[in-house]
């Protein structure tokens, strides 16, 4: 078991579950209030759904050997054009759609980029990276726009029993595993990853399937970028998904998907997503001082990424069969 | 923002050519001319800082070479340079980082034009650079927001801190000014402090975790408005009544935060103004004259309960 590439990931979730737990002795518990679920692990899917739906983008598009930079921007363009559109007296439903198609869009532009100029994915995305936030402040005109309209609060903060983000979001990875792995699909993006030249060779048409996933985390950046704005009525061009492409390549990397391309695994983004938002919760929740936080989370991750490994499992396989299990102990207790 | 840098431009290039034709800004015919250069537009309040500067320029009859340096120290520095080359009468600017300005500070000084600071100071062994710095108490702010609390508190209270950005000015202040208002109440406790980043959901997601893993949450005190309004956002979610339940204090008082005050959303605001046009062109108009000022000059600043914002709404200007 402990050779399953999840078996880390997900001991680390457990560990930070019980050390919120040994903290707060009542983290755990979930209570109904005003209909809908309330407590910690609630919380924890709530506030990681953004990050999660722009996870499941990203694996897609490092599948293929690429990366994009541009999804916290263009999470920041989506909750600027709704909440501009919202607060100039339009419907939210149609702030909403049009925020979505300027997402897709983009998606169609960085993968125009990729698949077709051929340009390093890394840099074609680098582009409206940083152009894109540029873009949203122009939206805003550099200010913050409050909202207040109860349909557009909902995509963030509303509830169906569950926080409607989370809900979102796992629909999405679900439909995306049963796309790709219920079909040859998911095959053929790890073909194209793996030889680009090769697959095209086979009949496999690489550059539709790369612009494609490019769309789709164009797409996933955006109905993220609502829910970011949505959940605090407000849409901040400066801060809106800052750093979120980060978080959401480290989600997908702790899953066991490889930078390298051809290989992937979704239910590995979900744990590595849920472990991100699960550090930041416990460090609000433990008390970690401000200025010890970054340290803090590097620590963990840094801990997490050296026990996956494959040198460090290779360690652990041969030191198991050299000596007692019992020498497994203190490197868990010190994640 | 790709047109912002040609706006610069185009303003550099139309002083230079003023420059060039004549006397257009010497200072033989009474007025004083001010070259100022801002940090940007980041924020409400900075638009606000901005139109009150270019409103006091007009009503004082000082004639005004703006520039904006997009959070820049290098534009700021260009602009700086080309007011010395204009020969204005005063420089004023608010520093966009603490340091580095001992060298471009120096050349003004040769040209004998004075400078005054606003806003933010800057990190430099020689004083003589600047004559005055007028700018926020922000330990100051942080100690009325303190003092409301111990004036109004009963009994035992706990008290949860959002603070600001690690590291900026403002939250390592406020946080210090709001510790020694309360220092000699033992009632009062921190429970509990985090950053928020001063943005809505940094304050939004710390406040649901204080939540959760603190039970007996009787006031919070955040370090500017935004990071209140997402607290609200969170106390609201567990099912609670902000300002009611669990009472609000921020600093700041920008247009949102004014409101949820006049709705009994937020319990106090402590005001960071950025209306400082009229002092800065006061200030001006005695460097100029020659007259000894202050080195340090405080914004006049007030604070706001939930009636007298109900009744300053309305004038409000930002």
């Amino acid at each position: 078991m402990i050779r399953h590439h999840l078996f880390w990931p997900v001991a680390a979730l457990v560990v930070l579950l019980v050390v919120n737990t040994v903290f707060n002795p009542s983290f755990l518990e979930i209570e109904l209030q005003d209909g809908h679920l309330y407590g910690g692990v609630i919380g924890i899917l709530r506030n990681g759904a953004p990050t999660l739906l722009i996870a499941v983008g990203m694996t897609l598009v490092i599948a293929t050997r690429g990366i994009d930079l541009s999804v916290g921007a263009v999470a920041a363009i989506a909750g600027a054009i709704a909440c501009t559109w919202i607060a100039s007296g339009g419907d939210a439903l149609t702030a909403m759609l049009l925020a979505l198609c300027v997402c897709v869009l983009l998606g169609l532009w960085n993968g125009f980029l990729v698949s077709v100029l051929g340009i390093q994915p890394i840099i074609a995305t680098l582009v409206l990276m940083t152009a894109g936030r540029g873009g949203a402040m122009l939206i805003t005109e550099g200010q913050i726009i409050t909202v207040d309209d109860p349909l557009y609060r909902q995509i963030g903060a509303g509830f169906l029993v569950l926080p409607i983000a989370i809900l979102i979001s796992l629909s999405v990875l679900l439909a995306v595993a049963a796309l790709t792995r219920g079909t040859a699909l998911g095959m053929l993006v790890e073909s194209v990853g793996t030889n680009p030249r090769a697959s095209r060779l086979a009949g496999v048409s690489s550059r539709t399937i790369v612009w494609t996933v490019y769309v789709f985390a164009g797409l996933c950046a955006g109905v993220a970028g609502l829910m970011i704005s949505s959940n605090v009525n407000a849409a901040d061009a400066n801060n809106a998904g800052l750093w979120i492409e980060m978080d959401a390549i480290l989600a997908v990397v702790i899953g066991g998907t490889s930078l390298a391309g051809g290989r992937y695994s979704l239910a590995g983004t979900l744990v590595g997503a849920l472990v991100i938002q699960t550090l930041t919760t416990t460090v609000y929740s433990i008390g970690v001082p401000p200025d010890a936080i970054l340290v803090f989370k590097a620590v963990v991750v840094i801990a997490v990424c050296l026990l996956q490994s494959p040198r460090t499992s290779e360690l652990f396989g041969s030191r198991r069969r050299a000596g007692p299990a019992r020498t497994r102990t203190p490197e868990v207790s010190a994640v | 923002m790709k047109k912002l840098p040609t706006i610069t431009m185009a303003l550099v290039l139309m002083t230079a050519t003023a420059c060039g034709s004549g006397d257009s800004s010497g200072s033989d015919d009474g007025t004083i001319t001010m070259g100022f250069s801002q940090v940007g537009a980041e924020s409400g309040w900075r638009t606000a800082n901005t139109e009150s500067i270019q409103q006091a320029a007009e009503e004082a009859g000082v004639e005004l070479q703006f520039s904006d340096a997009q959070q820049k120290q290098e534009n700021q520095i260009r602009a700086i340079r080309s007011y010395i080359q204009q020969d204005v009468d005063v420089i004023a600017f608010s520093p966009v980082v603490e340091t580095g300005w001992d060298a471009v500070l120096l050349e003004v000084q040769r040209a004998d034009i004075p400078v005054i600071l606003t806003d933010r100071s800057i990190d430099s062994a020689d004083d003589s650079l600047y004559e005055t710095f007028l700018g926020s108490d922000f330990v100051e702010e942080g100690r009325k927001a303190g003092q409301w609390l111990v004036d109004n508190a009963e009994g035992e209270v706990n008290v949860v801190e959002l603070q600001g950005t690690t590291g900026a000015a403002p939250a390592i202040d406020r946080k210090e000014g709001f510790e020694e208002a309360i220092a000699g109440s033992p009632g009062i406790e921190v429970i509990a402090t985090q950053t928020g980043d001063f943005t809505r959901s940094g304050g939004k997601e710390v406040m649901e975790a204080f939540l959760r893993s603190h039970d007996d949450i009787d006031v919070v005190y955040a370090h500017n408005d935004d990071m209140g309004l997402g607290a609200i956002e969170a106390i609201r979610a567990a099912g609670l009544e902000p300002g009611e339940d669990i009472q609000i204090i921020t600093v700041d008082a920008v247009e949102a935060g004014m409101e949820a005050l006049a709705a009994g959303e937020i319990n106090f605001i402590v005001e960071c103004n950025p209306l400082l046009g009229d002092q800065l062109m006061e200030l001006a108009e005695q460097v100029v004259a020659g007259e000894e000022v202050p080195k340090r000059v405080v914004v006049e600043e007030t604070t706001f309960t939930q009636e007298e914002a109900e009744a300053a709404l309305p004038d409000r200007q930002y």
